[in-house]
Order: C-alpha cells, then structure tokens, then sequence
C-alpha cells in the first residue's frame, strides 16, 4: 500500500467542530465513495480504476480514522446532514455517490434528505434498512477479524485481502478498527444498523438513478434488506455480484467495476 | 471498621453438565436458559437469603448484593428485589448494593422509586452502589456501551436530584428526559441513602468517585495493583482538597473459615469449581473476545492497574489456580486461628475501612456457608473489628469520607445525614 500514497491527495476540510480528512485523486467529474463501518479500507483498486475516470473524494466519516469525532452526532442521519453542509461549502451539485455498507446507509439517508444534490447513486450492502426475513450481523458481538472474515465467501481468492484482514493486524490498524466500531456503535447501536422510517423516506427519490449491488452470497447484510431498498427507491436496479460476500467491490473487484463505471456513465 | 458479607449467588446446578469441572465447553454468552430447572433456582434464591439473614445474626455490618444478567454465575439480576426482600426479613445491617448498573437504565426514576421504597422498608439500611456494569450487562439490556459513561454520570445525577430535590421538576437531559418528576416515595436516609463505587477497572470511574467524595469498593484484586488504583483516588482527593482515608476505601475478597484446615481447604477449593468460574481448567470455558471489545464500554487507555490483571476474562483471580489466590491473599481459608493474621495482612497491606468477605459461592453448599458464617460470627469478626481500631481503619459509617472528621464528634444522630451527603 505505501507505494500508491503518491496517487491520492489527503486534505483536511474544516467542519464545525473540527476536521475531516479527506482523499481526492483523479480528474473529472467529483466521485464522492462512503466507507463502511470499520472506517476507510485503503486505497483499493476499486479506487485506483474509478479515480481514473472520476475526481473521488473519499472521506473519512467524522469519528473515523483521522477526522474528529462530533459529539451531538448519535445517527447516521446526522452524518449525513453534515456531509450535505459539506458539499454546500465545496459548491458541488449533480454528484455522484457511492456508499458501501454502513456508508450506503449513510448515502440513502443523504439522498433523502436533499435527491437533488445528486445525480447518481450506487449503494453497496447497504446497512440501514431492517430486512423481513433474516437479521443484519451482528458486528458489535464479533470482533473486527471475525466480521471481516465473515464478509467474504473464501478470502483465500481475494487478492487485496491481506490488505483489508491482515495476518497479523498491527497495534495501529486495531487501533483503527476499534474507533471505528466504536463510532459506529455511537450511531447505530439500537435499533442496530437501521432507521425504521428510511424505506418510507426514500420514496422521495423518483428522478435519481439508483443501483443497489450485493454479493449474492452476502452474509452481514440480508438481501432481503436489499429487497426493501430496491421497492423503496421508484426505479431503482439491484444486481447481485456470483460467488462475492458483503464486500464485492474487493471480493469480485472487475465485476463490481464493469457494473458500478457502466452504470455512472 | 464496616463488615460486610458477599456472594454471586450462582446457579449451582451439577446436573447441566455445564459446571462443576465436567468438561462441556462453555463459551461466555453462549449457555441458553433453556436447562434452566425452575425448582432448583427457587430453592438457591431461598437459600441464599436464608444465609443473609444468619449472616446479620452473625454480626455482619452490611449484607452485600450485586447485579449481573444473562449469566450463571450471579443469580443477582433483578437485584432490587432480593434487596426488597431482604428490607423486610433483616433488621439490623445494611443492605449494600455493589451495585446497580445505572447505564442500562432507560428510565432512571424506576431506580429512584425502587431504592428509596427499600430505604423505607428497611427503615434507613440502604447503601446505593453504581456500576457502569461489564459487557455483558449492556449487551443483556442493549444499552449502548459508547454512551456507557455518559449515561452514568447523568443517570446518577438525576436520581441524587430526585432523592433530594422538591418535585415536581423537568429533567431535559442529553440521554433522560422527564417533564414531571415528583415520585410518591422518598428516601428514609436524609438527604438520601449513603453511595458507595464498586470497581475493577476503569480510571475515570475512580476519579469520579474521588471527586465526589463517594468511597470506591475495589472488588476481588490483587493487593499491589488495588493499592496503586488507591493512589489513583489519594491523588484525587488531594487535588480536590481533602485527605483520602480508610472511610474511603473498600475491598472485596474470598475468605472461607471452617473447622479444620483439612475441611476450610477442601471447602476452599469450591471458590474456583462450578457456576462462579466457568472458564477454569475442567470447563474448558472460553472468554468472549467480542465482550472485552464491546465498543466504547471502556476507555482503552484510561484503565486502572487491577485492570491489567482483571480482563481476560470476567476476572484476572478468577482464572487463576486456587493455588495461586491462595498464594496472595486474594483467597483466605482456614480455622479462625489462621485467617486473622491473613486477614490482618490484607488490612495492613490496604488500610481499608470497610471489607467485604466473598464466601459461599463456586461450588460451595448451605452447610459450607453456615459454618463459615458461624465461625465467623463467633471468632473472626471480633477479632477484625480489634485489629481495624488497633489499625485505625474507620468505616464510611465512623468517619465521613468527605471531610475526614469522625461522625461521633457531631450532634448525635446525624451520622447517616452527613454520610449521604453527596460531595458535589
């Protein structure tokens, strides 16, 4: 990973109460990626391919890895209505977002509160939604090597794996994960992982393209959460990625890219 | 020099295959109730308020209780009710709770009328405890342990102002709210019952209780690490303005006495076999790694010395060999003649001003208990109370831990008042 550093830029966006730290590579039209619950994973491949055609800026949440912890904020609702004060203060309009499982939670909430901001959105796994049948895992019961391994179907396949579920972790990337749950668990703990009013609040996005992906084999979010998610969005497109957990974009990282750039054209 | 009496209450049940060094695994979280045997539970709560009651009649100052969940080792979930009970079947000592798990309240005034109605029934023998409670406490109650801490302070607030203040009020804070707030049940202790802190672990929560004045109970520790931790309230107290003392200062341990030391070693062992440690050699149990990593329940760097050695599993003692405890103290068996100079040890080692004996838990039966409670009663309580004066080792009941000043030198009759005063 040291030596891909040089491909992203790392900038600091002062917020209210404090900072947020922010990667951006690439040039074009602005790319905004939402990491999921352990916080940023890395600079993937997934980033590398999208940066090339896209400007990403992918930050980390406030409470995550470098940027601050604020402490009114106990729902992902009130991340997101800091990200929107964000993207007010950088002017951006017509953006496209990529959210990836608690961080698809977070792009759905966004969406719903300003659908005009926006002008493509692709939820990955997203947490958020309460499934009917079946229960979103419980990450807060298992540690993060746990969580981690559960959310691949064999992680002997996946090439950046080592990346993402080290060996053996370091005291930093513990560190990290930690906070990370940490937060997480500041902003979902109960109900765990869902807002029970967001199905009815996303019936709002009638003029945003929307596309739900999943692992088809995806064992933290049940897909039948993704169900709900694809009849609440007014035409939304859900497509399941063969033989990928909950983390397609580093599971099947070329299917995951073939969809996700076909889909933001 | 306060004395109180101590166990888990476990679920002693040999027949589950589960306890009692019989080899099924055991994984913390993982026993389903589904073998709980209704019969044998009544019968274990009936037995041990049973030995509560001899306890007081044996000379015991405080009769103490605690509160876990969802777990086999402590009976004591609904712990105010065994307290309620207790009000009214005892007549004499305290009833110490070590203590409630204040967080995992969602709504605190149940705590305000529930404590103040044993206050009343008991006649002014409450001693409140607050714990911020392990793991495995918010996650029976899915209480989010980020805002563990948080919830404590306020919760503690709110029921101090409700003990306290005229009603009715609002109460608009960032985790309770209440618009009408007047319970119809007040304290009997005036302004409220006296509080202690019990704890293990976590730093704040000892600087807390030194900054209000509030006497910290450390619970089945090793003595260096709870001396240390004991600093940690000293330099407190210090930067506050007064002088920590033993009115100040609790502990907790096992100490067994019976009548040979052939017998008080056999019976001694039983501390670490069954229900009460489910995770010793023989049971092959497990530690939840996801339980010591609850997100956020504790500071991961402001933890206590005793800490080091109290979380790898549900206790750093409690997968120790017997020989082990034996070894430091942090167990004590044997005839009376034996134990008081180990217990002296302890005393001079900690100078606390209240302790706590841990006895019939593990495997132990009611005719272990009784005897112990008996011996106790006849020998070694006396014997304690001589060496705390000899030692100086005044209660929280004697001396006030606010101020350091003995209760005896003011207007007779306004020791509990001045105890419960909360160190604001």
């Amino acid at each position: 990973m040291a030596g891909e550093i040089s491909k992203f830029e790392e900038q600091e966006i002062m917020i209210p109460e404090g900072k947020l730290q922010m990667r951006i590579a690439g040039e074009g039209e602005p790319l905004l990626l939402l990491h999921g619950e352990l916080g940023f994973p890395g600079w993937m491949k997934y980033h590398r391919t999208l940066s090339e055609q896209y400007r990403v800026m992918a930050p980390s949440h406030p409470g995550y890895d470098g940027s601050d912890r604020l402490d009114w904020a106990m729902h992902v609702s009130d991340l997101a209505g800091v990200y929107l004060q964000v993207l007010d203060d950088l002017e951006l309009s017509g953006i496209k977002m990529v959210g990836f499982s608690m961080g698809g939670w977070l792009a759905a909430e966004m969406a719903a509160m300003d659908p005009g901001k926006f002008s493509k959105l692709v939820l990955v796994g997203p947490m958020g939604v309460k499934p009917e049948k079946g229960e979103i895992y419980d990450l807060f019961l298992n540690v993060a090597t746990e969580f981690l391994e559960e959310s691949f179907v064999d992680p002997n396949l996946v090439e950046e794996y080592g990346i993402i579920r080290p060996d053996e972790p370091s005291p930093e990337q513990e560190e990290s994960w930690e906070v990370a749950r940490e937060q997480s668990s500041r902003l979902a703990w109960k109900p765990f992982m869902y807002n029970p009013t967001l199905p009815y609040l996303l019936r709002r996005l009638k003029t945003l393209q929307t596309l739900i992906i999943s692992g088809k084999q995806d064992s933290i979010v049940p897909l039948d959460s993704l169900r709900i998610y694809n009849e609440s969005i007014p035409g939304s497109s859900l497509s399941l990625i063969d033989q990928s957990g909950h983390r397609p974009e580093i599971e099947k990282p070329e299917d995951f890219l073939k969809l996700v750039t076909n889909f933001l054209k | 020099m306060f004395i109180g009496h101590f166990t888990e209450r476990p679920y002693q049940d040999p027949k589950s295959g589960y306890f009692g060094a019989t080899g099924k695994s055991i994984k913390d979280l993982t026993v389903s109730n589904d073998i709980y045997d209704p019969i044998l539970g009544s019968d274990l709560y009936n037995r041990y308020l049973d030995e509560k009651i001899y306890a007081e009649e044996m000379g015991f100052d405080g009769l103490m209780l605690n509160e876990h969940h969802s777990s086999p080792f402590c009976m004591g979930s609904a712990v105010n009710v065994e307290a309620s009970i207790l009000a009214r079947i005892t007549n004499r000592a305290k009833i110490v709770l070590l203590g409630n798990v204040l967080p995992i309240w969602d709504d605190p005034l149940w705590l305000v009328e529930q404590l103040a109605t044993i206050d009343m029934i008991s006649k002014g023998r409450l001693v409140s405890g607050w714990v911020r409670g392990t793991a495995r406490e918010s996650v029976s109650h899915n209480s989010p342990p980020a805002y563990n801490w948080e919830r404590f302070q306020e919760a503690h607030d709110f029921i101090i102002k409700a003990w306290t203040e005229p009603g009715p009020f609002r109460w608009e804070g960032k985790h309770y709210q209440y618009r009408y707030v007047n319970p119809w049940v007040r304290p009997y202790q005036k302004p409220h019952p006296p509080i202690m802190l019990p704890g293990v672990v976590s730093r704040d929560s000892i600087i807390w209780a030194a900054r209000q004045r509030i006497p910290y109970i450390m619970l089945a520790t090793q003595l260096e690490p709870t001396r240390q931790s004991f600093e940690v309230y000293k330099e407190t107290a210090i930067e506050e303005g007064y002088e920590a003392g033993p009115q100040n200062f609790g502990y907790l341990w096992k100490v067994h006495v019976d009548e040979t030391e052939e017998l008080a070693e056999e019976v001694a062992r039983k501390f670490v076999q069954g229900p009460s440690n489910p995770f010793n050699a023989g049971n092959e149990g497990t530690a939840n790694p996801a339980l010591n990593k609850l997100p956020g329940m504790t500071s991961r760097r402001r933890t206590l010395p005793t800490a080091q050695v109290a979380t790898a599993n549900r206790g750093g003692q409690l997968s120790r060999s017997f020989e082990d405890q034996v070894s430091d103290h942090t167990i004590i068996s044997g005839t009376p003649k034996t134990v008081i100079p180990k217990i002296r040890h302890v005393l001079e080692y900690l100078r606390p001003g209240s302790v706590f004996f841990w006895d019939g838990d593990g495997a132990m039966t009611h005719d272990d208990q009784m005897r112990s409670l008996r011996l106790m009663g006849e020998e070694v309580l006396p014997a304690v109370r001589e060496i705390a004066d000899e030692l100086g080792l005044d209660s929280p009941f004697e001396v006030d831990p606010k101020t350091g000043k003995k209760f005896d030198a003011m207007e007779s009759g306004s020791a509990d008042e001045i105890a419960a005063t909360p160190g604001d």
